[in-house]
């Protein structure tokens, strides 16, 4: 049908050609070294003010850091997450009253494991990267994702946060400003000695041969390259929050750039990930509650970036991803990013216009009280279930229902029997079910997840190739559910 | 070797549904169709016993199986409604007549009174008229707005309680992505919904049944039923955006084909933080259709082609909405900005 476009065509700008004056349009003096947008010519020195400017205010604004409080600073050898370590050590660096006073750290996830790097290749990145992050005098952490597979499940608990954010920063900055008189005359601090123990004992850690099997293994029974960079994604988050948790950094900042987060935008949405749209893109995501996860790289474009990079010599390394030799359309991810390019080559406000769009998004989250248990959260990406069936229409309701229909008897039996001895058990005649006991069964697993970890996962051929953290987080959820299940004429509060 | 059909296991599958990937035979394939369409109306509670329900036609598929499917269920669940079928003649020589004239024959076809009326009774102007003043390239928006209110107003004529339309899910799914790239926060909120309220005088209730039917299943339905559909495209529409879009959903459903439903699912599991600033509705003062502003699109639109000044309606130009209601002459630097030479 036709489809009519109302008022909008007005909102887009469409491409213009660039008008390139000749001089900076902040000190209307020097000449204008870059152009970041139409009309937004800076000189070098300018430019640089601007954007170290940009990131300080990001967190002047948001006021989340407190003094002295450890901060973990994802890096993967890109461009943005680069600049943000760049901007970190400039921050730091300076004697100006707006001085950054955060402790960081350093975390970069090898994927090599997955991405398909000779062990070469992957020898020499790491040893890029460790000169690079050792030239910052910051403690790093190199964690192979073959860690994955010694995690302990309760990474995939959500702790409830220490302190609740924003009423107490102000008393934190004046109790910070007077203990800092006073450790000006003092020995530093003990936690920086403790700091050069878990950088010496991080650097030995490496990774079994089996585990890179398992991992292999695992990623070969996803069947999609779409699945396969959600999982990556989701391995690769629990791995920084546990790598922060045991070393005490209570805040993570994440290189997204603008560009990155307007095609993050798009990509959730495509993957029914709309309900968690907001934490997923936010400046700060609070889902894992001691662990805040940040995103001071925000405000700038990719473009941006690689201007500064480039003008001030910031030194980013080549890592070959997923799906770095991929087609466009070899998944989700990958076609949606090569979508928002192209339109933003085309329609230069696209990225702008989308990223504007999330800001005014919140996660639908139901409302909380203290006296009964929090939300049940996906097991895998820890956010809200957002896979309850309630008497309406839903996308999610006419998908389950579409299925039934076109699913005939015989098949309706063998999903609801998997993993199941169909009796042959004692437990089983006993009224519960052999299968509780075992590995779950990707049917079972489903009632874990959020509608979008629900898709990964159903592209997962062999469950039991899942690490074990998740899988005995899973038997234990499960157990808990079944018990409840016994015990639900007796509760007096349904909190689901 | 025949593939059997993986819901009776008796018959031989015809067909591979497009949105679930299960093989089905012709019979099983109409069932599943149609009973989603039921469950759709019941869990949505979309109609009421005894209302008039009039339904969009367009000649299109989508609206010619929303016609078909509708009178099947009324009468297998017996709804208790009065069905019929109004359309709207925009006026475009060589698309609509050929398009109305599908409709005709579906009304004999289903036995469904029809109403048709004209952009040209109703606001003096045919869209052919319209693009020989404002060029190609805005004439979707006039004709969106035209029709919305078309539509609206020959259901008022006709008594109809609730208008129905043929958006499918990849119309849906399609409109939050075109939302999101455009920053609409207002229509990205509203846009998964089923249906809208009457909110006041002006507007008839709408809804979607077809809202979770993917286009694909709806084609291969119309196919097996050999019903009878228009399948030309406005020969006025251009808009490269949402041609961007439809691509792209496209695209996005080859490399997984439930990414429609997905992003349904998002679309409705969005929510505006608190604080955005909301349009607030209210009525145009004009003609009393529902409107955010002083005067309603179809009005301005309207005033902008009689004054000859057609870009009087597109964009944002409320400022002047005060001056067309008080009927007064604009000044000549107003002028020169609205009139048609650079579209
Ligand atoms: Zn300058
Ligand atoms: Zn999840
Ligand atoms: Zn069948
Ligand atoms: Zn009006």
């Amino acid at each position: 049908m036709c489809q009519v476009d109302e008022e909008y065509d007005s909102l887009l700008e469409q491409k213009s050609l660039p008008a390139v004056s000749k001089k900076c349009m902040k000190c209307k003096e020097a000449t204008a070294a870059l152009l970041i947008r139409v009309g937004d010519a800076f000189c070098r020195v300018c430019f640089k003010e601007y954007f170290i400017h940009k990131f300080r205010a990001m967190l002047g604004k948001n006021r989340v850091i407190f003094p002295k409080e450890k901060v973990l600073l994802a890096v993967s050898g890109g461009p943005a997450s680069s600049c943000m370590l760049a901007q970190v050590q400039e921050g730091l660096s300076r004697d100006a009253p707006k001085k950054l006073r955060f402790l960081p750290g350093v975390i970069y996830i090898d994927e090599a494991g997955v991405c398909g790097q000779t062990p070469e290749e992957r020898e020499k990145a790491a040893v890029q990267l460790e000169n690079i992050f050792r030239m910052t005098g910051f403690p790093y952490h190199i964690v192979p994702l073959e860690q994955i597979f010694t995690l302990p499940e309760s990474v995939l608990e959500s702790v409830c946060s220490r302190e609740q954010v924003g009423s107490s920063y102000k008393a934190a900055v004046d109790q910070h400003i007077r203990t800092e008189l006073i450790w000006a005359h003092e020995e530093p601090p003990l936690e920086e000695s403790q700091d050069a123990v878990a950088q010496l004992s991080l650097q030995a850690s490496t990774y079994k041969p089996e585990h890179t099997l398992a991992l292999e293994e695992l990623f070969s029974s996803l069947k999609t390259l779409t699945a396969k960079q959600d999982m990556l994604n989701t391995l690769r988050q629990h791995l920084i929050l546990h790598t922060a948790r045991i070393h005490g950094y209570s805040k993570v900042m994440m290189g997204d750039s603008c560009t990155r987060l307007a095609i993050k935008v798009l990509t959730n949405v495509s993957l029914g990930r709309g309900a968690a749209l907001a934490a997923d893109t936010a400046f700060s995501d609070s889902r894992y509650g001691d662990v805040v996860m940040l995103r001071p790289m925000r405000e700038y474009s990719s473009k941006e970036i690689g201007f500064y990079n480039r003008l001030f010599e910031v030194q980013s390394v080549f890592i070959p991803g997923l799906d770095t030799k991929a087609a466009n359309k070899a998944s989700i991810q990958r076609l949606t990013e090569s979508f928002v390019v192209k339109l933003q080559a085309d329609f230069p406000s696209t990225v702008s216009t989308v990223y504007r769009t999330s800001e005014k998004l919140h996660t639908a989250c139901p409302p909380q009280s203290s006296t009964t248990e929090p939300a049940p959260k996906c097991l895998l990406c820890l956010c809200a279930l957002d896979t309850k069936i309630t008497d309406d229409a839903s996308a999610f309701r006419a998908t389950l229902l579409s299925k039934k229909l076109s699913r005939g008897p015989l098949e309706e039996k063998k999903h609801s029997d998997a993993g199941c001895c169909q009796g042959k058990e004692q437990a089983c005649r006993d009224g519960g079910c052999c299968s509780t006991s075992r590995v779950p069964a990707a049917t079972d697993l489903k009632s874990l997840l959020c509608y979008s970890c629900r898709l990964t996962i159903k592209d997962l051929t062999a469950v039991d190739s899942l690490p074990p953290y998740i899988t005995s987080e899973a038997e234990k959820r499960q157990r808990r559910a079944a018990m409840k299940k016994e015990i639900g004429e007796f509760l007096l509060e349904d909190d689901e | 070797m025949p593939i059997q059909c993986s819901s009776c296991a008796k018959h031989r599958a015809v067909l591979r549904r497009p949105k679930t990937g299960h093989s089905l035979c012709k019979s099983c394939f109409f069932w599943a169709f149609e009973e989603e369409i039921h469950q759709t109306i019941v869990s949505a509670r979309l109609f009421n016993r005894g209302e008039t329900v009039g339904i969009g036609a367009s000649g299109g598929k989508d609206s010619t199986v929303l016609a078909h499917v509708l009178k099947v269920l009324n009468e297998r669940y017996d709804y208790g409604l009065k069905l019929l079928l109004l359309s709207v003649d925009e006026g475009i020589t060589g698309y609509r007549d050929d398009s109305l004239e599908t409709v005709k024959r579906n009304q004999q076809q289903y036995d469904l009174p029809l109403t048709i009326v004209s952009y040209e009774e109703l606001y003096g102007w045919t869209m052919d008229a319209i693009v020989k003043q404002v060029g190609m390239k805005n004439n979707c928006t006039f004709c969106g707005v035209f029709r919305r209110q078309a539509l609206d107003r020959g259901a008022m004529m006709l008594n109809v309680d609730k208008i129905c339309t043929g958006h499918n899910a990849d119309d849906v799914a399609e409109t939050v992505l075109m939302n999101m790239l455009r920053g609409d926060i207002a229509r990205l909120r509203r846009c998964t919904a089923i249906s809208t309220a009457s909110d006041g005088e002006g507007a008839i209730p709408r809804c979607k049944p077809l809202k979770y039917a993917y286009e694909k299943e709806i084609v291969l339905y119309a196919y097996f039923k050999k019903l009878d559909y228009f399948s030309t495209e406005c020969i006025y529409s251009p808009n490269a955006y949402r041609g961007h879009a439809r691509t792209f959903l496209k695209d996005l459903e080859a490399v997984r084909p439930s990414a429609i439903m997905d992003i349904i699912h998002s679309g409705e599991n969005l929510s505006v933080r608190e604080g955005v600033k909301m349009p607030v509705q209210g009525t145009c003062s004009h003609c009393g259709y529902i409107s955010s502003q002083a005067l309603c699109k179809s009005c301005v639109l309207l005033e902008g082609l009689n004054r000859g000044l057609p870009k009087l309606g597109i964009g944002k130009r409320h400022q002047l909405h005060d001056k067309i209601l008080a009927r007064q002459a604009l000044t000549k630097h107003e002028e020169k900005k609205l009139k048609a030479v650079d579209f």
